[in-house]
C-alpha cells in the first residue's frame, strides 16, 4: 500500500513520518514515536484508553487514521506536566486514589484536561458525564471523580490568585 | 548512630507507614504520568507479530486449510496450523482443570472464535490482512449451546477425541458431552430432612455467562535466544512461575533456561490466569523463526475466546422450620463449561470452591452435587473477581434466603439474623466440611441494619406500593440484602494445587547496608497495588519505612516460587509470607542488637522500629544500626549479611465476610434500574491500607453491577456470540455508576501472622446478589418469585409486564 507524508507535532515536538493511509492514529503514537501513555482497549472507541488530544479536542485515536491526523497539534500524556512539574490532575489521581492497574488513566487524565477547559468548575454529574467516553474497570469511579473535582479547585485557587 | 534529637513513639510509628496507614501509593506516579510498562509497550529489535484466523462456527468440521495466498503476501513469515504444531506435540495442551484444550484445530472446531491458523508477520496490519486469505473449508455440524440439550441421548458428540472415555479427571462420565460429577455433603440426610420439612422453598437459580474483560486485553512477547538457548516470554500473566512451569514441560525447555515476566498488568479479574494458544503459538512461532514474536489478542478476540465466567444453572431446596429456622440446604448444579475443561481451580476441586454455599447460615445439613457439561461455546470458567465459584455459591444461596423469605411471608432481614452462625460457634465446621476461621455477623448485620434506617426504608416502600396501587408513582423501591461469607486465600499445599504445584506462596527480603530494603513476592499486582500494601506490611515487621523498601515480582528469574494473584490470595498467603520472612529478619536482627549492646538476647524487647534494652529504653539500636552493622561487623556466631525467605503454607483459608444493602427505584414502565443508595460493609480481618480497600471495594461493586444488570455472554442457537464488543457487552461509565458508602467491622483472621482476610473480591461476591436482590425485592408485593439476571432493562420490563403492572 502506498504511504502518505505526514506532518503531526506531538507533546510540542514536529514529527514527519511516512504512513499507510489507513493506519490508526494510536499505532502512529505507539509504535512509530514510541510514546506509549495512551493504551488500546478496544479498537472500537468505547473505551476512551486511547484518548489523546488533537487541536483543542479529545478524540478516541484507535478511531482516527493517522491520515487525518495531517497537520494536527497533539498532546498525549506524556505532554500533560512532566516529572518533578506534574499536572494538578495527575496530582491529584495519586492523592484521591483515582488508579489502580493504571491502564485507562492516561486516555483519563487526558480527557479530564480536555474537560476541565471545556468546563473550569463542573458539577459532581457534569464530571460524571463529561467523562463517560472512558471506561475504567478498577476503580468503580468514585475517586476518579473526587480527583478531577477536587484537581478543577485546586486549579481554580491557583488562576485566581493570578488575577 | 542513635538519632541526636529523639523524636516521640507515636511520629516513629508514622514514619514508618505501616499497617493500618492509608499510605498513597508508590505504583501512581509513573501511571499518571503514562509510564507503565504494559506487555503491548514492549518493542524489541526485529519482532514480529502473530494474529489467528479464527472459526466463524461454532461447530464444524475443518476439511483443509489453504494457506498459500497468506504466505505470499509479502512481509509474512510463517502461518502455523495444527499439522505444524503436531510434530512438537503441542497442537493440543493440557488444561488447569485436567482436560486438555486444542492449541490449533485438529480436524474440527467446537466453538466460535477458535483458534485455526497463526499468521506471523513482519507488521500487525501484514499479518491482519494475510489472515484473510486463509482459506478454509468447514463443514458445518449440529451446535449445542444448551447444556441440558447437550446431555440428552441423541446430542451431537462434541468431544470425539474422548470417545469411549468413561472417566475424566474427576471420576465417571455417564453420556459424551459429561465432563464430570463433583458432590459434597450427605445427599440422604439432606434429602431426608427436605421431605419431611414443615416449610420448602424450591427454586433454579441461573448465574449467566460473563467475562472479567479487563481494560488491557491477554497477550505476550515470546522471544527465544538462539545463542544462549534461553526463552523469555512477557506476558498477561496473573501466575509467571506457573507458566514457566507448563512452557516447561510442554517445550522440553528446562525451567532454568525459561524466564517468564509479568510486567504492568492492565487489570486481570481471572482473564489472565489461564494459558491461551496465543501465548503457546507465540513461543512456537519464536523458536521456529528466531525472532521475538507479539501476540496481544483485540477485544473481540478476548470476549469470544479467553476465559469466559459463570454459566452455572443451580436448582436449589432450601429447607425451614415453620417460623424459619433453616434445617437443610441442597443443591444441583448444571454447569456449561464449554467446548474444553479449561476452568482455572485448583486440582481437587472441579466446581471450586462452590460447597461455601452454606454461605453465613448454620444449616445442619446440605448437599451439592455439580456435572460439569461440553457444549459449543468457549473454554473457560475462570473466577472472575472471585475465589473459585464463590461468586456462584453466595449469589445461590443469597437467592435461596430471598425465595425463603417469600414461602415464609418473612422479613429477609429478620431471616437472615436468626440463621446466621453465631459468633461464638467459631470457629465453625459446615455441613459442606470447611473450618470458617472467625466472623461476627451480627454485629455487622445490625450495624448495617442501622447505617441504613432499614425499618424507615421499609415503611417507605410499603408506602410507595400502595402510591403505586393508586396510580400515583410509576416507580417501586427495592431493597437488596445480602450478607455474603467468602473462602479465600488457597490455599493450604495439603488440598490445594494447581497442576501439581501446591498453593503457597512466597516472600524473600534483602536488607542493603543503610537500611533500605527489596521484598521479592511470588505474586504480580494487578492494580492491587502491592508495591505499595506489602511494603506496608514489611514495615511494620521491621521497622523500615515503607518508603524505603521496593517491592519487586513477576519476574521469575528473581522472585521467588509462587502461585500468583487471583482468588484473593495475595494477602491471605503472600502477605502472611512477607510478615513471616520479616520476622526472620528480626529474629537475626535481635542477635545482632544484642551484641552490639552487649547484653543478652532475651534482654531486648521490639518496640515499632528498634529493639531496645528492656528496662533502660535508652539503650537501643534501630534496625537501621542494626543492618548496617550485620554488613560491617564480624559477630561471632552470626553470618553476615541480613536476608530471609519464606515460603508460606496457610494453615487455613481465610473467611471475610460483609453485609450490603443496594436501596433502588425501579421505573416499571421503562425497566431502569436507578441506585438510589449502596452501604458495603466490609470485614476483611485486619485492614492494611484503608484507601486500598475502600477502592478494591468500589471497584468490585461497579464489576458487580455491570453483572448483575447487563453484562453477559449471549449465544444464539447456532453458537454465535452476540456480544462481542463492548457495543454490547455492558461495562459502566461514570455515568451510570452509583455513589458507594462503605464500612467496615474487624475480626482478624486467627490463623494469620497479621490477620488479614484478603478483600478484593467480596465486592463482587457480595455486590451481585446485593443488586439483583433489590431487583427481586421492588417487585415482591407483586408475587415476583425468581427471574434471571442479567437485569436489564428489557428483561425488568418483561418483569413488570409478566406481573400484569402494564394495565
Ligand atoms: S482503544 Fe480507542 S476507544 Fe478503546
Ligand atoms: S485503573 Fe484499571 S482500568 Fe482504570
Amino acid at each position: 500500500m502506498s504511504k502518505m507524508h505526514l506532518k503531526l507535532t506531538v507533546n510540542g515536538e514536529a514529527h514527519e513520518l511516512l504512513a499507510e493511509p489507513r493506519e490508526l492514529l494510536i499505532h502512529v503514537i505507539r509504535e512509530r514515536l514510541n510514546l506509549t501513555g495512551p493504551h488500546i482497549g478496544c479498537e472500537t472507541s468505547h473505551c476512551g484508553a486511547c484518548t489523546v488530544d488533537m487541536n483543542g479536542r479529545s478524540v478516541k485515536s484507535c478511531t482516527v487514521f493517522a491520515a487525518q491526523a495531517n497537520g494536527a497539534e497533539i498532546t498525549t500524556i506524556e505532554g500533560i506536566g512532566a516529572p518533578g512539574a506534574l499536572h494538578p490532575l495527575q496530582e491529584a489521581f495519586r492523592e484521591h486514589h483515582g488508579l489502580q492497574c493504571g491502564f485507562c488513566t492516561p486516555g483519563m487524565i487526558t480527557r479530564a484536561y480536555r474537560f476541565l477547559q471545556e468546563n473550569p468548575s463542573p458539577s459532581e454529574a457534569e464530571v460524571r458525564m463529561g467523562m463517560a467516553g472512558n471506561l475504567c474497570r478498577c476503580t468503580g469511579y468514585q475517586n476518579i471523580v473526587k480527583a478531577i473535582l477536587s484537581a478543577a479547585a485546586e486549579m481554580n485557587t491557583v488562576k485566581e490568585a493570578a488575577e | 548512630m542513635n538519632e541526636l534529637a529523639p523524636i516521640s513513639r507515636e511520629q516513629r510509628v508514622e514514619n514508618l507507614k505501616g499497617l493500618g496507614c492509608s499510605r498513597k501509593r508508590v505504583e501512581d506516579v509513573r501511571f499518571t504520568q503514562g509510564r507503565g510498562n504494559y506487555v503491548d509497550d514492549l518493542k524489541l529489535p526485529g519482532m514480529l507479530y502473530g494474529d489467528f484466523v479464527r472459526s466463524p462456527y461454532a461447530h464444524a468440521r475443518v476439511k483443509s486449510v489453504d494457506k498459500s495466498a497468506a504466505l505470499a503476501v509479502p512481509g509474512v513469515v510463517a502461518v502455523l496450523t495444527a499439522e505444524d504444531l503436531a510434530p512438537l506435540n503441542l497442537h493440543w495442551m493440557p488444561t488447569l482443570a485436567g482436560d486438555k484444550q486444542m492449541v490449533l484445530a485438529d480436524g474440527k472446531v467446537l466453538f466460535q472464535g477458535q483458534e485455526v491458523a497463526f499468521v506471523v508477520a513482519n507488521d500487525r496490519y501484514v499479518a491482519a490482512d494475510a489472515a484473510e486469505l486463509v482459506v478454509i473449508d468447514y463443514e458445518e455440524l449440529p451446535v449445542v449451546v444448551d447444556p441440558f440439550k447437550a446431555l440428552e441421548p441423541g446430542a451431537p458428540v462434541l468431544r470425539e477425541d474422548l470417545d469411549g472415555q468413561t472417566t475424566g479427571a474427576h471420576g465417571d462420565r455417564r453420556h459424551h458431552n459429561h465432563i464430570f460429577l463433583w458432590e459434597a455433603g450427605d445427599k440422604a440426610a439432606t434429602d431426608e430432612v427436605i421431605s419431611s420439612a414443615e416449610v420448602v422453598a424450591e427454586e433454579m437459580v441461573y448465574y449467566h455467562r460473563t467475562h472479567p474483560c479487563p481494560l488491557e486485553t491477554c497477550g505476550c512477547v515470546a522471544s527465544m535466544d538462539a545463542v544462549n538457548g534461553k526463552l523469555t516470554v512477557h506476558g498477561t500473566f496473573q501466575a509467571p512461575h506457573v507458566v514457566r512451569t507448563v512452557a516447561s514441560l510442554l517445550s522440553g525447555i528446562e525451567e532454568h533456561k525459561i524466564r517468564v515476566v509479568s510486567p504492568d498488568i492492565g487489570g486481570g479479574f481471572g482473564n489472565k490466569v489461564g494459558v491461551y494458544p496465543g501465548y503457546v503459538c507465540a513461543i512456537v512461532a519464536s523458536i521456529v523463526t528466531g525472532k521475538p514474536v507479539k501476540w496481544i489478542e483485540d477485544r473481540m478476540e478476548n470476549l469470544t475466546a479467553t476465559a469466559f465466567a459463570r454459566d452455572y444453572w443451580m436448582k436449589g431446596r432450601i429447607a425451614a422450620t415453620k417460623d424459619g429456622r433453616i434445617t437443610a440446604l441442597s443443591c444441583h448444579v448444571t454447569a456449561d463449561h464449554g467446548a474444553f475443561d479449561a476452568c482455572a481451580d485448583p486440582t481437587k476441586f472441579p466446581a471450586g470452591f462452590f460447597s461455601i454455599m452454606t454461605g453465613s447460615y448454620d444449616i445442619p445439613v446440605a448437599h451439592v452435587g455439580v456435572d460439569g457439561v461440553y457444549t459449543n461455546k468457549a473454554p473457560g470458567g475462570v473466577a472472575y473477581r472471585c475465589s473459585f465459584r464463590v461468586t456462584e455459591a453466595a449469589y445461590f444461596i443469597e437467592r435461596m434466603i430471598e425465595v425463603l423469605a417469600i414461602e415464609l411471608g418473612m422479613d429477609a432481614a429478620e431471616l437472615r439474623r436468626i440463621n446466621f452462625i453465631r459468633k461464638e460457634q467459631f470457629p465453625y465446621q459446615s455441613a459442606l466440611g470447611w473450618e470458617y476461621d472467625s466472623g461476627d455477623y451480627h454485629t455487622a448485620w445490625d450495624k448495617a441494619l442501622t447505617a441504613i434506617d432499614y425499618q424507615g426504608l421499609r415503611r417507605e416502600q410499603a408506602d410507595r406500593v400502595e402510591a403505586f396501587r393508586r396510580g400515583e408513582t410509576r416507580k417501586l423501591l427495592g431493597i437488596g440484602l445480602t450478607h455474603f461469607t467468602e473462602i479465600v486465600g488457597a490455599g493450604p499445599v495439603k488440598n490445594c494445587d494447581i497442576l501439581g504445584m501446591g498453593m503457597f506462596d512466597s516472600c524473600e527480603i534483602r536488607i542493603h547496608p543503610t537500611g533500605s530494603a527489596v521484598a521479592r513476592l511470588g505474586t504480580i499486582s494487578q492494580g492491587q497495588g502491592h508495591a505499595t500494601t506489602f511494603a506496608q506490611i514489611l514495615a511494620s515487621e521491621i521497622g523500615l519505612p515503607a518508603d524505603s523498601i521496593t517491592v519487586e515480582e513477576g519476574d521469575t528469574d528473581t522472585a521467588p516460587y509462587g502461585l500468583g494473584t487471583y482468588g484473593s490470595r495475595s494477602t491471605p498467603v503472600a502477605g502472611a509470607a512477607t510478615a513471616m520472612a520479616g520476622r526472620k529478619i528480626r529474629a537475626k536482627a535481635q542477635m545482632i542488637a544484642a551484641y552490639l549492646l552487649e547484653v543478652h538476647d532475651g534482654d531486648l524487647e521490639w518496640d515499632v522500629d528498634r529493639f531496645v534494652v528492656k528496662g533502660a529504653p535508652e539503650r537501643f539500636k534501630t534496625m537501621k544500626d542494626i543492618a548496617y552493622a550485620s554488613y560491617n561487623q564480624a559477630i561471632p556466631g552470626v553470618e553476615p549479611g541480613l536476608e530471609a525467605v519464606s515460603y508460606y503454607d496457610p494453615p487455613n483459608m481465610t473467611y471475610p465476610f460483609g453485609a450490603y444493602i443496594c436501596v433502588m427505584e425501579v421505573d416499571v414502565d421503562t425497566g431502569v434500574c436507578d441506585v438510589r443508595q449502596f452501604y458495603a460493609l466490609d470485614d476483611c480481618g485486619t485492614r492494611i491500607n484503608p484507601m486500598v480497600i475502600e477502592g478494591q471495594v468500589h471497584g468490585g461493586l461497579t464489576e458487580a453491577l455491570a453483572i448483575a444488570m447487563g453484562q453477559e455472554i449471549a449465544y444464539d442457537e447456532i453458537g454465535n456470540v452476540k456480544t462481542a464488543t463492548l457495543m454490547d457487552f455492558f461495562l459502566p461509565t461514570a455515568w451510570e455508576t452509583p455513589h458507594y458508602t462503605t464500612d467496615f467491622t474487624e475480626t482478624p483472621s486467627p490463623h494469620h501472622p497479621i490477620g488479614a482476610k484478603g478483600v478484593g473480591e467480596s465486592p463482587n461476591v457480595g455486590g451481585v446478589p446485593a443488586f439483583s436482590n433489590a431487583v427481586h425485592d421492588a417487585f415482591r408485593a407483586f408475587g415476583l418469585r425468581q427471574s434471571h439476571m442479567p437485569h436489564d432493562h428489557w428483561r425488568v420490563w418483561k418483569i413488570a409486564h409478566d406481573l400484569g403492572l402494564h394495565g
